[in-house]
């Protein structure tokens, strides 16, 4: 479980994440969604500690990030997995050694060792035979694979996706989000989604946090979603004109 | 201001480069693959420019001694202290911030651009201990490109005088033998050495603190290599005032 405090966080003038209290929970899919700009990469990365807030306070399990020493903070990292928005893979590197790259910072295990676990985890996330191509050889939605892979392989307790759906086809979208409430069940993982991405929310959206501005205005469940009159979230959740000819139907329905 | 600030990040930057460590068989393996990025890939160029550099320097030696009294070794004297002191010395070390200089700039850049650098930091590396480490060790090597290029520019000077009908082999030979002061070498790898970091450190820090996108990389890796220059010819002039004038 992670519970964040009242965290805010300034770029020179920008306020840019307000006063932001909420809990993600343990073994559920939890989302950050909102409008593009709203802070929710920014929001993701200061869970991480790529940021530092300016105020406020981040709970890993009640144990404050800020008053973690190094070792304790060494081993959060160890216990974290991260998929970027853009995937971040290493360029210089292939996809085997990529995805190997965390457990190789960690263990002291023979090679071979760490390979049967790399393995385990690209076949996991569907992907077999690319082992030895190089992450500008391979298409986007795998190239997310990979980064998913590389983010588990360390069985991590923690695990933040920054838009994993981005740019991909909608059946290749549902097939990641599936993949990554999947491995959250499977593995009792804290997961944290970020995504502006109405599939997702419908998809996977157990716990869903609405940051509007860098201030949370909602938070609820998909269930509750639809039943909000909180008129910042009506808005984002009706923005795309399915929905709308979907909702108008209801409407019309009744 | 801006510059007291990027001096200040410079050195706090180096301070983060030697703490934390990789682990030790990664390490190795970035030490190898730098010293083949940065030295290795070096040597055609460095010879190339050297060898030709060496002969011009001859010619042009030759051609200016209308002067009979001044002795005909003088263009195998003037071919070893350019050489020696100059031209292998700074020369190169401004070629390279041009070619490994650069490099090293668009490389750190683009990890920077497309989160590679914040991907390191998260899976728990120390990412400038990791990018930039290996890079000063590689560069410990940076002092053989220099002693190629001393030997090269000596031997083109030789072949230019000797076949170009300037001189005569004996008299090169000894004027390259003429008058020399080893105090010379151990200025000219001082400050070989001096290069050799700033030429690891700088383009590093170009691209590490980048901001923006792809387009920010090319120019990144322009001013690394204009700095790099600028700091090379500055602490060039400095060590030539402390160390050789009386
Ligand atoms: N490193 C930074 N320095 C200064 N400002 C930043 C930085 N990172 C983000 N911002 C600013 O913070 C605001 C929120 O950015 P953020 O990346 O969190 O948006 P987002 O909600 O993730 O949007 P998107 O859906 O487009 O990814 C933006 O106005 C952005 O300009
Ligand atoms: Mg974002």
């Amino acid at each position: 479980m992670i519970k964040v405090e009242n965290i805010t966080k300034h770029f020179g003038e920008d306020e840019i994440l307000k006063g932001i209290s909420t809990t993600f929970e343990r073994g559920k899919t939890n989302l950050i969604i909102g409008r593009s700009g709203s802070g929710k990469t920014v929001m993701l990365k200061c869970l991480v500690g790529l940021f530092l807030p300016n105020s406020g306070e981040i709970f890993f399990e009640d144990k404050a990030l800020g008053e973690m020493n190094n070792e304790e903070q060494r081993i959060l990292r160890e216990e974290t997995g991260m998929l970027f928005q853009g995937g971040a893979l290493f360029d210089s590197m292939n996809i085997e050694d990529n995805v190997m790259f965390p457990l190789r910072m960690f263990s002291d295990k023979s090679r071979p060792e760490l390979l049967a676990r790399v393995n385990e985890v690209l076949k996991r996330v569907d992907l077999e035979n690319v082992n030895k191509k190089f992450p500008s050889e391979i298409s986007g939605g795998m190239k997310k694979r990979v980064s998913i892979a590389r983010a588990i392989v360390n069985k991590p307790k923690y695990l933040f996706c920054d838009e994993p759906n981005s740019g991909l086809d909608p059946k290749t979208a549902t097939l990641i989000d599936n993949l990554i409430q999947d491995i959250t069940k499977e593995n009792n993982i804290t997961t944290v989604v970020v995504t502006h991405d109405m599939n997702s929310v419908m998809e996977i959206g157990e716990k869903i946090v609405f940051l509007k501005n860098g201030k949370l205005v909602w938070q609820g469940t998909k269930q509750e979603i639809f039943k909000t009159n909180n008129e910042d979230v009506t808005d984002f959740v009706y923005s795309s004109d399915l929905f709308k000819k979907i909702r108008n139907i209801q409407i019309e329905e009744n | 201001m801006k510059y007291l600030r990027d001096i200040g990040s410079y050195f706090l930057m180096l301070k983060k480069v030697f703490s934390s460590p990789t682990k030790r068989s990664v390490m190795r393996e970035l030490i190898f693959k730098e010293i083949d990025d940065l030295i290795i890939r070096s040597l055609g160029i460095v010879a190339f420019i050297s060898f030709f550099i060496g002969g011009v320097i001859a010619i042009q030696t030759a051609l200016n001694l209308d002067n009979p009294l001044i002795p005909k070794t003088l263009i195998g004297f003037a071919t070893r202290q350019s050489m020696i002191l100059e031209f292998a010395p700074t020369f190169m070390s401004i070629i390279l911030a041009g070619r490994a200089g650069s490099f090293i700039t668009s490389t750190i850049g683009s990890m920077r651009v497309t989160e590679q650098i914040d991907a390191l930091e998260v899976i728990g590396v120390n990412s400038l201990n990791y990018l930039v480490f290996p890079k000063i060790i590689a560069m410990l090597f940076f002092p053989f490109i220099i002693v190629i290029s001393m030997f090269l520019g000596m031997l083109g000077g030789y072949l230019a005088g000797v076949y170009g009908g300037f001189s005569t082999s004996a008299d090169f030979i000894a004027g390259l033998q003429n008058t020399f002061y080893p105090f010379h070498l151990v200025y000219a790898f001082f400050k070989t050495f001096l290069f050799a970091f700033l030429l690891a450190t700088v383009p590093s820090w170009h691209g590490f603190y980048m901001k923006g996108g792809s387009l920010e990389v090319g120019k990144a890796s322009t001013k690394a290599f204009v700095w790099t220059s600028i700091l090379i010819i500055l602490t060039n002039y400095i060590v030539t005032q402390l160390l050789l004038s009386q």
